[in-house]
């Protein structure tokens, strides 16, 4: 045997262990990953229940479980990494977008502007995210686990139908409550004369971004049917040509 | 001469499209593109994108059929590219945008700033140079597209032109509305920081100028050659040494000095998100060389010297 072909084998062997070792630690830091958020918000689903069931109101719900809601869902900005690394097959954009919209909700409306926090619509939105985290990390937790049971990959490519446009409307009734706030305060923005010769108003920069659900939530919701399809009914579908 | 047949499947749905019979052995993609053009006239020859695998690359017009690897009897499988338009006229509408568009917002025209301002003009001479330079900008590039470039590629496809209007005159607009505003604020360092600036500014174009005139001399007139740019006589030139697209180099230059001059948040927006994009476009180029040339130069960075 020539020492050429024995040096070959050895260097494709190497790659193979290098990328076995690779995928491996990616395994196990997604599985922990998910399994931890699956736990936050089912701590987040639980609180909830507890202050409902023993206040009576909504009322005070969304600041007592502020903190723990800005972890958990800050956290996730980790998702736009794992895609951008490759160790999750997600377009960056779609997630990037998912993920973008949740923090902006969470820290640049609720938080920042307080007389929203009571309103049913802020209720409305945490319900629909609650439930949705939960079913998504627990599917991809038993999925690495390879463990799957059916009916977690049923409810995570159904409940979608109904959560996300309830989502979607809880998140545009609290920003419309939000608007004359904003207005009143002037939070956020910058008149002209500056040294930077710029300007910038959060009150239409609002309105942008209620509008932007116009092109943006069919994109998402129609990515969701595509994935629904291929995952559920195994259909081939051709994606658009770039 | 054994004369070749060709088969053309559509490489989505693998349908016999097209069968070509006595085609020369020296015929290239490009007349092989006409004759496709002919039996299907929807499909003119630059939005077809031919190849030998189904989700392989593009063949080149120049490649000829006996050079490749099939056998007398070719098959090829079709892609269409879409609608596509020339790079002239995506760049020469592109240019004209911020041109107008900012001469529009320095003569204050109306319904832009209140009415009381209407038609008047700025108090702070910055504000006059920084429209003359903006406008120097965008005449040159599109002189340069009528007169200096030599483009490897006819068309683009025809959604380009929207995203790339968008981009220039979006953000053409967003900076003029700032710099011609009456209640501009002038840099703080006043005289010294606009000089400096238009020196930078100045200096920055002549080099993007110089080498855009280097690049158009290392291609003979309507060829699609490509060659190492070396530096040449013309000391702006000699930045070849460090670097592979100058150009950018000397465009990023040009962004940054202009943003010192007007301090404008705007345009230091603008001369970023164009620094991402050439960064980007010069890190291909540079990959391209170093796949193309074996002995290309080990001293050249993409887009800063060095750096990146």
């Amino acid at each position: 045997m020539a020492s050429g072909e024995e040096d070959g084998s050895l260097e494709e062997k190497e790659n193979n262990n290098k990328k076995r070792a690779k995928s491996a630690i990616a395994t196990a830091w997604l599985t922990f990953y998910n399994i931890a958020m699956t736990a936050g918000w089912l701590v987040l689903a639980v609180a909830m229940i507890r202050f409902y069931l023993q206040k009576g109101t909504h009322k005070g719900l969304y600041k007592s479980i502020s903190r723990t809601l800005k972890f958990f869902q800050t956290f996730a900005l980790l998702e736009v990494g794992h895609c951008a690394i490759g160790i999750v097959r997600t377009s960056v954009i779609v997630t990037g977008v998912q993920v973008c919209s949740r923090i902006f909700m969470v820290w640049f409306v609720t938080n920042s502007i307080k007389q929203v926090q009571n309103e049913e619509s802020v209720i409305l939105f945490l319900v629909v995210w609650t439930l949705t985290e939960i079913t998504r990390y627990s599917f991809y937790t038993f999925n690495l686990l390879n463990h799957l049971p059916y009916f977690i990959k049923w409810a995570r490519y159904n409940m979608f139908i109904v959560m996300y446009p309830l989502g979607v409307i809880g998140e545009l009734m609290t920003i419309y409550a939000a608007l004359p706030h904003v207005r009143k305060s002037e939070m956020y923005s910058m008149r002209l004369p500056n040294k930077y010769n710029v300007s910038f108003d959060y009150y239409i920069f609002l309105i942008i971004i209620m509008l932007s659900y116009i092109p943006l939530f069919p994109q998402l919701f129609l990515h969701m049917l595509r994935q629904r399809r291929r995952v559920l009914h195994g259909e081939v579908i051709v994606e658009k040509d770039e | 001469m054994k004369h070749y047949e060709v088969e053309i499947l559509d490489a989505k749905t693998k349908d016999k499209l097209c069968f070509l019979d006595k085609v020369e052995p020296n015929a290239t993609i490009g007349e092989i593109k006409s004759m496709f053009h002919r039996s299907h006239p929807q499909f003119y020859p630059a939005r077809q994108s031919i190849r030998l695998d189904p989700k392989g690359k593009s063949l080149k017009d120049e490649d000829v059929l006996q050079h490749l690897p099939v056998g007398t009897t070719a098959t090829f499988y079709f892609r269409d590219l879409g609608a596509q338009i020339s790079w002239v006229t995506v760049f020469l509408t592109e240019y004209a945008g911020p041109l107008v568009i900012y001469l529009m917002f320095y003569f204050r025209v109306p319904f832009i700033y209140a009415p009381k301002y209407d038609f008047t003009t700025s108090k702070h001479w910055v504000v006059h140079l920084a429209c003359m330079c903006h406008s120097f900008h965008y005449v040159k590039r599109l002189l340069e597209t009528l007169f200096v470039h030599r483009f490897s590629h006819g068309t683009m496809p025809l959604r380009n032109i929207f995203k790339n209007c968008t981009y220039y005159w979006g953000f053409a607009a967003w900076m003029a509305y700032y710099i011609n505003h009456p209640l501009y604020t002038p840099p703080i360092y006043g005289e010294q920081q606009v000089k400096l600036a238009l020196i930078i500014f100045l200096f920055c174009q002549i080099g993007n100028f110089s080498i855009h005139i280097a690049l158009r001399n290392l291609r003979p007139p309507g060829s699609k050659t490509r060659k190492i740019p070396y530096p040449t006589k013309n000391p702006f030139t000699w930045i070849f040494l460090l670097v592979s697209c100058p150009n950018y180099t000397y465009e990023l230059g040009s962004w940054l000095g202009f943003t010192l001059m007007t301090q404008c948040l705007p345009v230091a927006f603008f001369t970023m998100v164009g620094f991402i994009q050439m960064t980007v476009w010069a890190k291909g180029k540079h990959r391209s060389y170093l796949k193309e040339f074996r002995d290309y130069p080990t001293l050249r960075s993409p887009i800063l010297p060095f750096v990146l």
